[in-house]
């Protein structure tokens, strides 16, 4: 009897795309050790037939629980070969989905990797000074926000309630 | 997890029944099924195993049959104890004019305690977290300074159940009765109560009420190789304490329901056979020294958690570097072997364990915590198997992480 999903225990045991990228285009890093796992998300930019950018490899390191691991894990290997716009439209819902499922109070890591991926796709829109999307803006800013505001209490000795991960929507 | 027998190391969790005890147990799951208060045959035959039980509980504390109750569980018994006490008092003060009760507790007792503190917290009752050192030792005289005019309870954890510390609570319980003695010739009526939790302790230490100068301690049925959803309290006779549960007036009043019977004679006959297994302390303690000193050895980047002299001899207490706590404890769990984590990402709360926080650790070296605790069946077989498992699912984990 495993406490998480046959998916999830897949990846967790045997996750793809592990480890730092040297020569990476864009890092996201997402989480905070005050409240749990950290996570790095590298990725390399290529451009498909068209023209158009896509990611071509990508790859993590984390500091994280089963879920953590295993939600990356499907993450990275769902956005090779995929535009950043189609990349970024993936959701923690949709992992969630295909993970089987995660308890409730492991829906905050599957919100980790995604937060993971536009970190790092914003980091490199950023550096090659092109132009980043409003509600990728919007995104940066809110995950931004919410890394200080848990900090700041962790300092402060407050309890970080479980409305701040409800709210991170 | 295929060809080997699973590992258990959660002792400090629960144990499993010993196969003694469900012998004990069972006629009163099956025709001995009386209502200990009914006054017919049946009923009496209920009561007798209640009162072979109290017996039996109360030889083991060294205190008098009547000042042993049974509750629902440890958490109940430690929600009477602070609830009870401090609403007794306040019943009393409330005749002779408001005094604000003033408890003092520690930063790494169990939330049975803490919790019920800190929402009486919020009635205006002044609660005094005492710190730890960084072995999770609380200094006597820290307890002499917090204490005031006020203070009518002392709440001190025998033994910790995440880092196995032992605290000092024979020689606290001189403290408080040396100062019950001085203040009494100013005030006739002042007196601090002492309650020790022992919940982790019953199986390894000696638990005489008489010696270790408690007034209230609480202790568990399945902590010690009895069955789950019974706890117990001892009371020293003369204690003022007002039940949370009213109803038939069952418990000496402190605690209506009708007794869960079979689970009590369970109680009854786990403690009894506590002091025939002290003989397996020393093989314990000799098989958690070999665990510590294994991982600290063929793992780099360890160290232990508390303290390695004043600390039960079944408990494991490891930070690891660069490995994350839930997932070793999953990845174990795949190879048969059961443990458990200090770490937020276990803990529905999001929050590293509130005790390795207080011993000054940080929340990196909380997360990538490991508790191990051994116990009556735990064979050097199994010890060995874990020390060559444990290194491998490291390596596995920090070849994923960022820090190594």
């Amino acid at each position: 009897m495993d406490i998480y999903s046959k998916e999830i225990m897949k990846h967790f045991r045997h996750p793809r795309n592990v480890g730092k990228m040297r020569d990476y285009d864009g890092i996201g890093k997402a989480g905070n050790l005050y409240c749990g796992d950290l996570m790095w998300l590298y990725i390399k930019v290529g451009k498909d037939k068209q023209g158009k950018e896509i990611i071509k490899q990508a790859s993590f390191s984390t500091l994280g629980c089963a879920v953590a691991i295993a939600n990356t894990s499907l993450l990275t290997t769902m956005i090779k070969r995929k535009t950043l716009k189609e990349a970024m439209k993936i959701t923690k819902e949709d992992l969630i989905k295909k993970l089987g499922g995660v308890p409730l109070f492991k829906i905050h890591c599957s919100l980790l990797a995604v937060d993971a991926l536009t970190e790092a796709i914003y980091n490199y829109l950023s550096k090659t000074k092109k132009s980043i999307p409003e509600k990728l803006r919007e995104k940066h800013q809110r995950i931004e926000k919410q890394r200080k505001e848990i900090e700041r209490r962790y300092k402060e000795g407050i309890k970080i309630d479980e409305n701040l991960h409800k709210e991170r929507k | 997890m295929k060809k080997n027998k699973r590992i258990y190391l959660d002792y400090a969790a629960t144990t499993p029944l010993a196969p003694e005890t469900l012998k004990e147990m069972l006629p009163y799951l099956k025709k001995d099924f009386g209502n200990s208060s009914s006054i017919h045959w049946f009923g009496q035959k209920a009561q007798e195993g209640l009162d072979k039980a109290r017996e039996r509980v109360s030889q083991f504390l060294n205190c008098s049959f009547s000042e042993v109750i049974f509750t629902g569980s440890a958490t109940e018994a430690n929600n009477l104890v602070i609830f009870g006490v401090v609403k007794d008092y306040q019943v009393k003060a409330h005749r002779k004019g408001k005094i604000k009760p003033h408890i003092i507790t520690t930063k790494i007792e169990h939330h049975a305690v803490l919790e019920p503190c800190r929402e009486l917290e919020k009635e205006g009752v002044e609660i005094t977290y005492l710190p730890v050192d960084k072995e999770g030792l609380i200094k006597i005289s820290d307890l002499e300074k917090a204490i005031k005019e006020n203070t009518l309870l002392v709440s001190i954890m025998y033994a910790n159940n995440e880092i196995g510390t032992i605290q000092p609570i024979a020689e606290i319980g001189k403290l408080i009765k040396k100062l019950n003695l001085r203040y009494k010739l100013r005030a006739p009526s002042y007196k601090i109560y002492f309650h020790t939790d022992a919940v982790q302790a019953v199986n390894y230490l000696d638990c005489d009420v008489k010696k270790l100068g408690v007034d209230l301690l609480t202790l568990s049925a399945h902590k010690i190789y009895g069955p789950k959803g019974v706890g117990a309290l001892y009371i020293k006779s003369g204690t003022p304490i007002t039940p949370l549960i009213y109803g038939g007036g069952h418990e000496g009043g402190l605690r209506s329901g009708t007794e869960n019977v079979a689970g009590i004679v369970g109680l009854g006959a786990a403690i009894a056979q506590v002091s025939s297994f002290k003989f397996q302390v020393s093989r314990i303690s000799k098989l958690r020294n070999k665990l510590i000193d294994g991982i600290l050895k063929k793992i780099s980047g360890t160290k232990l958690n508390g303290s390695r002299e004043k600390r039960l001899a079944n408990n494991v207490n490891i930070s690891i570097t660069g490995a994350e706590g839930e997932s070793m404890v999953i990845a174990l769990d795949q190879e048969g072997i059961a443990v458990s984590t200090g770490s937020a990402c276990s803990s529905r709360s999001l929050e590293p364990s509130h005790v390795l926080l207080a011993l000054g650790l940080s929340p990196k070296e909380a997360h990538g915590s490991l508790r191990l605790t051994l116990g009556r069946y735990t064979t050097e077989k199994e010890v060995d198997r874990v020390l060559e498992v444990l290194p491998k699912v490291v390596q596995m984990l920090r070849k994923i992480s960022p820090f190594k």
